[in-house]
């Protein structure tokens, strides 16, 4: 996890600029994978987030796998890094990561104080559900 | 007076460059309404109506001196019709509580209210009933007194002007409709008394509401105006001192009306502070504001027609001092993030009129509200980010 963490921060100092910072994680947010409609639904919907969020895990032999949406474009990016940094992982090495690493991305500077408790939750999702496949 | 130097007045924008287009959602406050409290807690600050000692007279004296002020503001009859209040919001639900409670089955109200003017009715547990909008969001009139034939003696609370569109209703019309079904009208005039002039004895209205913080004035203070024929029909809402002639273990008599809504300390420097605003407002006079707000929203009107994509959901010639709309495709948070990060305060969101989303299907809009404050300028600017967050948004 690490790994990928770092390779994000790489790419978002790249940028001087908080503009550009935007325009890539709009970049991600384009880009990232469609969620089935069928997925977008009550039970996958994040709690607590000013826009809609969905999230869906799947396991593929030990490994947590994690897919996102939202209708805001930013958040998608936001969450398909997060996505990223945490699937390909088993739940025991999820959930004896300390999401505090997460810090030196320095997402507090792109993330509004109310969608910092929306993304919040998204970690709180993935931490609970590495919980329940433990 | 040049309304183009007006920012001036304002110490907020020498202090940063944003571009504030979010009025509806508070004003800025010109540097003599903070100087007018300023005033108060330096030289002096006293209780009001309680301390025989001088300090306390003056301090009584601009207090009450402040609650003529809101009264001509409003052409009230007398200004023990003003009560002082900590907002809109408070309004409508001393309103609610201490008259509507008793004396009505039934609230009436527009398809466009703020939640402050619903959640209070539901809290007192009354049959709601919604009057439609038009497809341009304009008032359905026949539904509205349809309505009043179904429920005579209802109560009708209203707002004057949209936070989120900028529609303003026909109240005088509408209240006129409304006395001949024997109701009685409460007018939310939070966003309409900075934009025009009211005069409560012209619309004939029971109750009004007013927010300081939108007028130009501080946060935490507002206005209930109530006509004088229904104080004796209004009961106490929260006891405390200040507001009672006498009080005994058995049994307390209250004060008249404003006074008997005035429990507890009062926000003194805050209604010193509005009256100043109000003063200000009235030293500039709405004919100057309207015009200059008319002509930045006829820019932006023009500008917006050539914003690709754009979703209006009202006529753009009857807004006042509000515009909401959408970018197809596109959603209004991300507009917003982009837009505060290039230095352009707007607001996003649902503006606290969800069941007005849901009925449009929506989940928000961009919202631009003007003060006397703003510039072509600040216009300019505001589309030239707008431009460059949809350039970055869409795909
Ligand atoms: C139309 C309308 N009514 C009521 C309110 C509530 O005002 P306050 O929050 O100042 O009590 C607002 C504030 O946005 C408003 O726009």
């Amino acid at each position: 996890m690490n790994e990928t963490i770092n390779k994000y921060k790489e790419d978002l100092e790249f940028f001087d600029d908080v503009m550009d910072k935007y325009e890539y994680i709009i970049d991600l947010g384009k880009k990232s994978p469609l969620l089935d409609e069928k997925d977008k639904n009550e039970t996958n919907k994040i709690k607590g987030c000013q826009s809609s969020v969905w999230f869906v895990a799947h396991k593929e032999k030990d490994k947590l796998f994690f897919d996102t949406y939202s209708d805001t474009v930013i958040v998608r990016g936001l969450a398909f890094i997060l996505a990223q940094i945490y699937s390909n992982h088993s739940p025991k090495e999820i959930q004896s990561f300390n999401r505090e690493e997460l810090k030196i991305l320095n997402l507090d500077e792109i993330i509004s104080p109310v969608r910092l408790n929306g993304f919040t939750s998204m970690l709180n999702a993935i931490y609970a559900h590495a919980k329940k496949e433990i | 007076m040049n309304i183009n130097t007006l920012k001036n007045d304002f110490p907020f924008f020498k202090n940063n460059k944003l571009v504030y287009l979010d009025s509806g959602a508070t004003a800025q406050k010109p540097q003599i309404v903070l100087d007018s409290m300023n005033e108060f807690h330096k030289s002096y600050c006293a209780n009001i109506h309680r301390s025989a000692h001088g300090l306390g007279n003056k301090a009584t004296q601009e207090y009450e001196n402040a609650r003529q002020t809101v009264s001509k503001f409003l052409n009230a009859k007398t200004k023990d019709e003003i009560v002082f209040t900590s907002g809109a919001t408070q309004g409508i639900n001393l309103v609610a509580y201490a008259y509507v409670k008793e004396h009505f089955k039934h609230v009436i109200i527009s398809g466009l209210e703020h939640h402050s003017n619903i959640i209070p009715w539901q809290i007192i547990d009354k049959s709601l009933h919604v009057i439609d909008f038009k497809k341009d969001l304009h008032v359905d009139l026949e539904h509205f007194e349809s309505l009043l034939k179904s429920y005579p003696n209802s109560f009708v609370s209203l707002v004057e002007t949209s936070n989120t569109f900028g529609i303003t209703h026909p109240i005088k019309e509408m209240i006129q409709l409304a006395r001949k079904y024997g109701s009685k009208v409460l007018v939310d005039a939070a966003q309409s008394s900075v934009h025009s002039a009211i005069d409560v004895q012209d619309l004939d209205a029971d109750f009004l509401v007013l927010s300081a913080h939108k007028l130009y004035g501080p946060t935490g203070i507002g206005a209930l105006y109530i006509k004088k024929d229904l104080h004796e029909k209004c009961k106490a809402f929260q006891g405390g001192g200040g507001a009672i002639k006498e009080v005994t273990y058995e049994k307390t008599v209250y004060m008249p009306i404003p006074y008997m809504y005035e429990a507890g300390t009062q926000h003194i420097a805050g209604a010193i502070g509005f009256a100043s605003a109000l003063e200000y407002i009235r030293n500039i006079g709405f004919n100057l504001i309207q015009k200059h707000e008319q002509e930045l929203i006829a820019y932006t009107n023009e500008k917006l027609l050539h914003v690709k994509n754009l979703i209006r959901y009202t006529d753009t010639k009857n807004a006042t001092g509000n515009i909401s709309f959408n970018i197809k495709g596109i959603h209004h948070y991300d507009l917003g993030v982009l837009l505060d990060k290039q230095g352009v305060q707007i607001r996003v969101g649902h503006h606290c009129v969800q069941p007005t989303m849901k009925s449009l299907g929506i989940k928000g809009t961009v919202r631009i509200s003007f003060g006397l404050y703003n510039t072509k300028e600040d216009i300019d600017k505001f589309f030239y980010a707008l431009e460059r967050s949809i350039k970055m948004l869409e795909d």
